[in-house]
């Protein structure tokens, strides 16, 4: 079994819910996702609004990497082919049909997920580092065609003017603040899909193969089919994802498929925990401002600073943000409650 | 009557980098019949079951599930076609309950894993029977505990509630007995009888008394081939099992 399987073992303390929710973990719950809504709604408040919908996509993308990474144990360092294969395709039927953007964006979810059925099936034999570089070398392969294939997709220059097509409301097709409300209840759907294939049979399934693969296979299960279909809904999470990111810029950049893009999502989903499905979202809020304040600051060196945060977390606080925060709490309430089981 | 063997392999043998564990075995093993593999450490006889149960390719030789050339399948396959095995070291989910571990085999034997946008709750229906499984092998007790925190004994109890979950047609049992006490033994004998019925079981155990009280038939392996095969009675007054692994099993 490669490394990544038991150094996901941050994944253990959200995965049995079944037992969790039987001591008084329930009204936590209930107040974690009052308060994650609440910040979802009440950020272009406090955040400059086209800095907020990077906060969003960036958090649905590191949650749909960590359904690979958490759940599967398996690295992907290819998602930018996911996310900006999705921006390329939503930005051209944004483009070329003028569509309202939600569906522009869906067609985007869509091609993405087309791509991830080939790649996820030539990826999933390999595992640990392998499965990691055989991902990379496939979004290689995404970039040099976005790259070549100028007419289509700008290549340097990237896909200008994409409209943000809704519908004629005027107020979010031109306002960045209005466009957020417009986009959150595609970043929500998304987010609750993540979480319900993650608390599914399907994603039980999934973290049995990531701790025993082959006790699995004895149980019948088919562990190549089920990393494969991970693989493309975890893909088209990151579709969505992308697509909206697109809309959201009016742009498409050749960095949107580029190595430093999965790289980025990786930091984030390993920052927020591992395994924790949440954790992504706060890593990547960490992120983009962090990348935001440093821009604006005229600050040059952001790859040495974010690389020098990976480097803490990964070596004092394994666990990530949330991991560790929710170890703290589980640990705290599992001592005041006296021995659970 | 003649029916098909449950299982039979013909020439069957496995090849590590030039070292032969198996050693072209012809093994025929009757339907309903209590089969024990036995043979000296390294005897070649894990090998046998990882071919037998698709963990292993075969490296030449071919074999039959009630007739059926079952050679190349992959483990799932096999599975779902009604071949249950267990480990021999024993191979569980740490962080799942006994009951979460039968629920995960009694879905395994449906396509409803596939489900991901269910509820996990959904899985609740395998629930009754799962409870029945666990007390059969009389784990009731540890039902809701996480496996990592179950004494030695329990796990290999909890595997041979996960094999008989998967209601297989044939059973293979990998030293079911390894480890255990004189009561822990004499219980597993008894669960293997119960789980046996109506079904064709292939088990490999050094302990004799195992051996013994369990087998219909006994097939002694030696350094990948069959030395001898026949009742436990007649192969235990084999002159060259006697040599060859009685002899070494009161070392065992
Ligand atoms: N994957 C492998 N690669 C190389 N050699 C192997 C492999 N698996 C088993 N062997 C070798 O094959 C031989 C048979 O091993 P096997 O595990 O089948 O024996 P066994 O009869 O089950 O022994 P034991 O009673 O100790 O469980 C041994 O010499 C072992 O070292
Ligand atoms: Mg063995």
């Amino acid at each position: 079994m490669s490394n990544l399987t038991t150094d996901a073992d941050t994944a253990h303390f959200d995965l049995p819910s079944d037992r969790g929710e039987g001591h008084g973990r329930s009204p936590l719950r209930w107040l974690l996702l009052a308060a994650g809504l609440a910040v979802a709604v009440a950020l272009p408040w406090f955040v400059y609004p086209p800095i907020a919908m990077d906060i969003l996509c960036w958090a649905l993308f590191a949650i749909a990497l960590d359904i690979l990474l958490g759940y599967c144990g398996l690295l992907s360092f290819g998602h930018a082919a996911f996310w900006g294969g999705s921006a390329y395709a939503t930005g051209l039927v944004a483009v070329h049909y003028g569509v309202p953007f939600p569906l522009a964006v869906l067609a985007g979810m869509l091609f993405a997920m087309t791509i991830a059925v080939p790649i996820g099936y030539l990826s999933v034999r390999a595992t640990g580092i392998y499965f990691a570089m055989v991902t990379l070398a496939f979004a290689q392969m995404i970039y040099f065609i976005a790259n070549q294939w100028r007419d289509v997709t700008g290549g340097e220059n990237g896909l200008q003017a994409v409209p943000k097509t809704f519908f004629g409301i005027e107020a979010v097709e031109t306002e960045a603040f209005y466009f957020y409300y417009a986009a959150l209840p595609m970043i929500l759907l998304g987010m609750w899909a993540a979480w319900r294939i993650v608390h599914s049979p399907f994603g039980r399934v999934l973290v049995a193969i990531r701790d025993n693969s082959p006790r699995a296979r004895a149980l019948g299960y088919d562990v190549e089919r089920y990393k494969v279909i991970a693989f493309v809904l975890s893909a088209g999470l990151a579709g969505l994802a992308g697509g909206l990111f697109a809309i959201s810029h009016g742009f498409v950049s050749l960095q949107e498929v580029n190595w430093t893009t999965s790289g980025k999502v990786v930091l984030m989903t390993v920052l927020g925990g591992i395994g924790t499905l949440w954790g992504g979202a706060v890593g990547a809020g960490f992120i983009v401002q962090l990348e935001d304040y440093m821009a604006s600051s005229g600050f040059e060196g952001i790859g040495i600073v974010t690389g020098s945060v990976f480097v803490i977390v990964v070596l004092l606080f394994r666990r990530g943000i949330w991991g560790t925060v929710a170890h703290l709490v589980s640990s705290r309430s599992t001592r005041s409650a006296g021995r659970r089981g | 009557m003649p029916t098909q063997p449950a299982l039979r392999t013909s020439g069957l043998c496995k090849d590590f980098r030039g070292f032969r564990a198996v050693d072209t075995v012809d093994l025929e093993v009757a339907e309903g019949s209590i089969h024990a593999l036995v043979g000296p450490n390294g005897a070649g006889k894990t090998t046998l079951f990882n071919l037998l149960s698709g963990f292993l390719g075969v490296s030449a030789g071919r074999i039959a599930l009630f007739g059926r050339d079952i050679t190349g399948l992959q483990p799932e396959q096999i599975a779902h076609l009604g071949v249950a095995r267990s480990f021999q070291i024993t191979s569980l989910f740490e962080n799942l309950t006994p009951i979460e571990h039968v629920e995960l085999a009694l879905q395994g034997m449906t396509s409803e894993g596939y489900s991901f946008w269910r509820s996990h709750r959904s899985m609740h229906k395998f629930r009754p029977r799962a409870e029945e499984l666990v007390e059969e092998v009389g784990l009731t007790s540890m039902a809701h505990r996480p496996a990592g925190l179950l004494a030695y004994g329990q796990k290999r109890a909890l595997e041979m509630a996960l094999v008989s979950a998967l209601d297989p047609r044939v059973l293979l049992l990998d030293e079911p007995t390894a480890g255990m006490g004189m009561e822990d033994i004499d219980r597993t004998i008894e669960l293997v009888r119960r789980i046996a019925t109506g079904r064709t079981v292939v088990f490999v155990d050094h302990n004799m008394h195992v051996v013994g009280s369990l087998a219909d038939r006994v097939t002694v392996l030696q350094a990948g081939t069959v030395l001898a095969e026949g009742t436990y009675d007649e192969v235990r007054n084999d002159e060259r099992v006697v040599t060859a692994y009685l002899g070494e099993a009161d070392h065992a």
